[in-house]
């Protein structure tokens, strides 16, 4: 192994260097000093953030248990920028409720463990870099689930979690012993040329299926999202709904793309299925909630189902429909959270109610609220509209015109529910609004980032035919 | 390799321990019960890797490898469960999942 080689793996060194760099620092800090470990961090991370958008070559490592290739590269890139965003979102909340405990390297030391398993996941190239990933990826964010310890919502949330994340996990291992006893390997390359469909490999593949779209949180699998979502800290909330449950789709992508193409027939059916349930129940449950944090968790539900669309088609077009949907997915979901986030820390409110008036009392939050939930709904001018497009174009281009019927009519459903905070915070008068306040500088420059993101992002189609140009990974 | 055991018969075992740990884990109130139907399935897996690389392809130890992995992240995983449990006891006093439930509908 030389120089070369090892830079391949260039993403996952930086981002343990960071994490090493951090550990070191928390040492050494003394502890009035211990506040600067948030500017630290940040400059650190946004270095790695940096680098990770440099190109990079394409090549496998470990006898092609890590793969490395530009698509996954760039995705891993998006993330870390999604990252990047909710560090800067959660400053605020790092200096109010945490740096009094002395938490805010164990924090970020977390944060970035998850990132990194989860960058390990994308690019495995066999079952045991994949399940080590996952599993990096999941427990770090179990910790910070149940981080604010003196709440018992989100310690409650963090046992919710672990239980139902380990049942999956086992679940998912149990699938792969399946598909290992019958292709002989548990490395993708091989198991893709030695499936014969035997019922046990179709068993295998749906248990897998279960562990991943367990992350996704896809319907069957979805009874954690809500309430993790609610009692956990916002920032956790929102790189639970952003960041791996991208991580994850890309990851069920290649699976099925990559791997599993050769029984396509089968899980075809098995994502109709989920795809329609997805949209559905996400849909009707969002309806009825009061509880912002809830709202997302099944707003969020019901994108997954969207984004279930594009995996039917199995063809290029669909990669570049669910890496484009997730890159706008993060911008508009980063932000809405952000909002929940700035006001529940400041005044503790979370309810669609209490926003009554926002408008009034602080209009550039509620201007922001109002896009990223046009976003999110997938209203034109914005950059939400034509990620929804292109997974349609995507289902299309297979001939699935009843199943996008559906989702159009899901869509219309989700128009009323994205607009009841709009109406709220724009329309409704209330006695006593939310103050105004003023955000501090670090989750005003997220908020900003976020919008230039959306509305480039809906003008520009430069990026879309970047992302055509690096998806052709059969 | 054992000598009259065939992979079918352990696969039986594994499959039904696997099937005995989620039985538990539905059915199970108590949080420390359920984390040990956890580690029933989790073990299930294991000897499920070990034994499907000795019987079906022993050239490579990919399957031995994998289960060596199994047991290091669940004890890891269970850690962790641990922690956060002990942590919810101090909380609450209990750790039966129908008494500590307060985030539903």
């Amino acid at each position: 192994m030389n120089l070369d080689s090892l830079m391949l793996m260039r993403d996952e060194w930086f981002l343990t260097a960071v994490i090493m760099l951090l550990l070191i620092a928390e040492v050494l800090l003394s502890a009035k000093n211990k506040k600067y470990i948030i500017q630290l961090a940040l400059i650190l991370f946004g270095a790695y953030t940096i680098s990770a958008f440099l190109p990079n070559d394409t090549g496998a490592l470990f006898g092609s248990s890590y793969k490395t290739y530009p698509l996954v590269h760039y995705f891993k890139a998006i993330l870390a920028f999604g990252v990047f965003i909710i560090l800067l979102q959660s400053v605020n909340w790092l200096k109010e409720k945490l740096l009094p405990y002395d938490f805010t390297a164990e924090f970020f030391i977390l944060i970035f463990s998850s990132l990194l398993g989860l960058n390990f996941m994308m690019s495995a190239g066999d079952f045991l870099m994949f399940y080590i990933g996952l599993e990096l990826s999941t427990m770090p964010i179990i910790a910070l689930t149940a981080f604010e310890f003196w709440n018992h919502r989100s310690v409650e949330a963090g046992v919710k979690y672990i239980l139902l994340a380990s049942i999956s996990s086992a679940i998912l291992l149990f699938g792969v012993s399946l598909v290992y006893a019958t292709a002989g390997s548990i490395n993708f390359d091989v198991i893709k040329n030695a499936l014969q469909l035997p019922l046990l490999e179709i068993i295998g593949l749906i248990m897998i299926f279960i562990g991943i779209g367990f992350k996704i949180s896809l319907v069957p699998f979805h009874f954690w999202a809500a309430d993790v979502y609610e009692g956990a800290p916002t920032v956790i909330s929102n790189y639970l709904s952003v960041i791996s449950k991208g991580g994850a789709v890309y990851v069920l992508m290649t699976l099925l793309f990559v791997t599993f193409t050769a029984f396509q027939k089968e899980w075809n059916w098995i994502m109709y299925g989920t795809a329609i349930l997805t949209m559905v129940v996400g849909n009707l449950f969002a309806l009825r909630q009061q509880n912002m944090k809830r709202f997302l968790a099944f707003s969020s539900i019901a994108q997954a189902g969207f984004i279930l669309l594009a995996m039917l088609s199995n063809n290029e077009l669909g990669v570049k429909a669910i890496i484009y949907f997730l890159l706008i997915y993060i911008f508009s979901n980063v932000a809405a959270f952000g909002v929940v986030h700035v006001i529940s820390l400041k005044t503790g409110k979370e309810n669609i109610d209490d926003y009554n008036g926002l408008y009034r009392t602080n209009p550039k939050l509620s201007l922001v609220l109002m896009i990223a939930l046009f976003s999110l709904a997938g209203i034109p001018p914005v950059a939400g509209f034509f990620a929804k497009f292109f997974l349609y174009a995507a289902a299309a281009s297979k001939g699935y015109y009843v199943l996008i019927f559906i989702a159009v009519l899901n869509v219309t459903v989700s128009l009323y529910y994205y607009l009841l905070p709009v109406r709220a915070a724009f329309l409704r008068v209330s006695d006593h609004p939310i103050p105004f306040f003023k955000s501090d500088n670090y989750s005003r420059l997220a908020f900003i980032i976020t919008m230039i993101g959306l509305l480039v992002l809906g003008l520009y189609s430069g990026v879309f035919e970047f992302i055509s140009g690096i998806s052709n990974i059969f | 390799m054992i000598e009259g055991v065939s992979l079918f018969e352990i696969m039986s075992l594994t499959t039904i321990l696997f099937f005995i740990g989620i039985y538990g884990f539905l059915t199970r109130t108590n949080l420390i019960a359920m984390l040990m139907s956890l580690e029933l399935m989790v073990n299930a897996e294991a000897i499920n890797f070990v034994a499907i690389n000795k019987y079906l392809s022993p050239a490579v130890l990919q399957g031995q490898v994998f289960s060596l992995f199994i047991i290091a992240l669940a004890a890891a995983e269970t850690a962790l469960a641990l922690a956060i449990i002990l942590h919810l006891y101090r909380l609450t006093t209990t750790i039966d999942v129908k008494e500590v439930e307060e985030l539903k509908y």
